[in-house]
């Protein structure tokens, strides 16, 4: 099975009269993370449902290993789990009995006690679903998508609503299914996450793809890439009223007790004139950091500011 | 095709002790019909209210009322209730992304109704033999086509509901309808006049009807069978098209 464990082409759907993808072309490799990114309504979940078969698209192609999901579902299944956003897990029973029942639809499923200790789910396995907290649910939920030890992962916002120490987990555990050569595709709207674990990123907007590439290749700091934003000078030392004043002309400066930065314009004419009130102050540098734009840059110039 | 079949009975068996283990279900399902069969076939009422028909005795009546109460509390309410609020969390959507399918998650579905209609007879069955029970006057094959019609033409209305209302919605309609159907529906009681001949091409009517020829008069109600029948062809039609997983 060489063949890619995602590929969508120009896949389009509509649903309930309106549009809620209208072209889209995807694909997940083995052992990277795909970030696809969109404001509310772009169309992300839409796209899972119908790679995960459970809508019908008006047009396009999809392949997961080769295989479509709508007409060879029972085997597409086995190679691709599925976190969705609404958990989808029985509020009456316990987490346990969910992923144990769950492991039961896999041919060769993953061990339940071993995954719901990876995902610190055994500390709540008494209580039912209903009693989690969203956090819970969400680790229960990609337990849930984890447990027949798939090859192709579709997390949709599996960081949601996490804690810091439960979004580490679920870091660690998308770069051990990276280094297993799981190829996994998450949503998200936290523009960290993405930055952090992506290797590739997919924009879209309006159900299109607006923009595809690398963290790096997006945000223009890669070799070769459009220059970063700001430059970001670090100073130990406190500096005088009137060197404060001249910087000011040049930069935003922050004073926080000794430590004094300076972010101004990234061209060397403002570095130059920076070094030299600098240097007639006596003053030491303790850094200098030229810095990309962020990608939540990028994503709200691709998408625009305003609230949909 | 043998991996189908063995995911189905996995998902059969969660969901019938989800069933099991849920009290308002159990309570519905089971503690009701229960509480009717003794109330009816160890006392008077229906005597006084007419419905005791003349030579038969109240536990035959009793028993095959409540028979169909219990169909109608797993096939329609219970399990109406039970897939709209999977429907709202997602847990159809999340089941059809896993080898087991849309189609195994409602086989699965079908499959519980099935194992808690069985819990449900055998539970009402010997409660009425002890009450006394005349089982030489019961036609077995009528009356178990006529529990499978019922709850086929039942469980195929409560999924379309399910699938299409707001769960909210579906618990309000789910519970209001059993209660008409066990009280002037004709699951308990035999309606008399244009209202009996109405109710008797209803899914509760006939399914009185047919249990009350097979517990009654060891007889088979084939018009009945067939009533049901035609129900479940069109419920199940309705469902396949408008059902929605979300």
């Amino acid at each position: 099975m060489s063949t890619l464990p995602l590929r969508i082409e120009r896949l389009a759907l509509s649903y309930g009269g309106s549009t809620a993808v209208e072209d889209v072309s995807l694909t997940a490799e083995a052992g990277r993370v795909h970030a696809l990114l969109g404001p509310n309504g772009a169309g992300k979940s839409s796209t899972i449902a119908c790679a995960a078969g459970l809508r019908v698209p008006r047009s396009g192609s999809i392949r997961i290993f080769g295989l479509d999901p709508r007409t060879d579902h029972t085997r597409t299944a086995e190679l691709a789990g599925v976190m969705l956003q609404d958990g989808g897990l029985p509020m009456s029973a316990r987490p346990l009995a969910v992923l144990r029942h769950l492991s039961r639809l896999y041919r060769d499923p993953a061990d339940v006690d071993a995954l719901a200790e990876r995902l610190g789910i055994t500390g709540f396995a008494s209580r039912s679903i209903r009693r989690l907290s969203g956090g819970q649910r969400q680790r229960v939920a990609l337990a849930a998508a984890l447990v027949g030890r798939p090859r192709l992962v579709f997390l949709d916002e599996p960081t949601a609503g996490l804690d810091p120490q439960a979004r580490l987990a679920v870091d660690e555990v998308v770069e051990e299914l990276r280094a297993e050569g799981t190829a996994i595709v998450l949503t998200t709207h936290d523009m960290a996450d993405a930055e952090r674990l992506a290797d590739c990123v997919t924009v879209i907007d309006h159900g299109r793809v607006i923009a595809h590439g690398s963290v790096a290749s997006l945000t223009g700091a890669g070799d070769g890439g459009a220059p970063g934003r700001t430059a970001t000078i670090v100073l130990d030392d406190g500096i005088p009223e009137e060197a404060l004043i001249a910087l000011a002309d040049e930069g935003i400066v922050h004073v926080d007790g000794s430590t004094v930065t300076i972010d101004c314009a990234p061209d060397v004419d403002a570095l130059h004139r920076i070094a030299g009130v600098l240097a007639a102050h006596g003053t030491a540098v303790r850094s200098v950091e030229f810095r990309g734009k962020s990608l939540a840059d990028v994503f709200l110039e691709l998408t625009g500011r305003s609230l949909r | 095709m043998r991996a189908d079949v063995t995911r189905i009975l996995a998902q059969t068996r969660f969901e019938t002790l989800t069933v099991l283990r849920n009290g308002e279900q159990l309570l519905l399902a089971l503690i009701l019909p229960l509480i009717i069969l003794v109330g009816l076939g160890s006392t008077d009422v229906l005597a006084s209210i007419g419905a005791l028909p003349a030579g038969v005795s109240r536990i035959q009546v009793a028993t095959a009322g409540v028979l169909g109460v219990a169909v109608a509390s797993i096939a329609f309410t219970g399990q109406g209730i039970q897939t709209a609020f999977d429907r709202r969390y997602g847990v159809l959507r999340q089941l059809a992304t896993t080898p087991l399918g849309a189609g195994g998650v409602i086989g699965g579905k079908l499959g519980a109704v099935l194992a808690v209609l069985v819990v449900q007879v055998a539970v009402l069955g010997t409660t009425a033999m002890v009450l006394g029970l005349d089982t030489t006057s019961v036609s077995p094959v009528g009356t178990v086509l006529a529990l499978l019609a019922g709850a086929a033409a039942l469980v195929s209305w409560g999924v379309l509901m399910a699938g299409t209302l707001r769960p909210e919605a579906t618990l309000a309609v789910a519970n209001l309808l059993w209660v008409l159907m066990a009280s002037v529906g004709g699951l308990l009681f035999p309606r008399d006049g244009l209202w009996g001949a109405v109710a008797d091409l209803t899914p509760p009517g006939a399914l009185g009807t047919a249990l009350r020829a097979a517990v009654l008069d060891g007889a088979i109600a084939w018009v009945s069978l067939l009533v049901l029948t035609v129900w479940t062809v069109v419920g199940a039609l309705l469902a396949r098209r408008w059902f929605s997983f979300d």
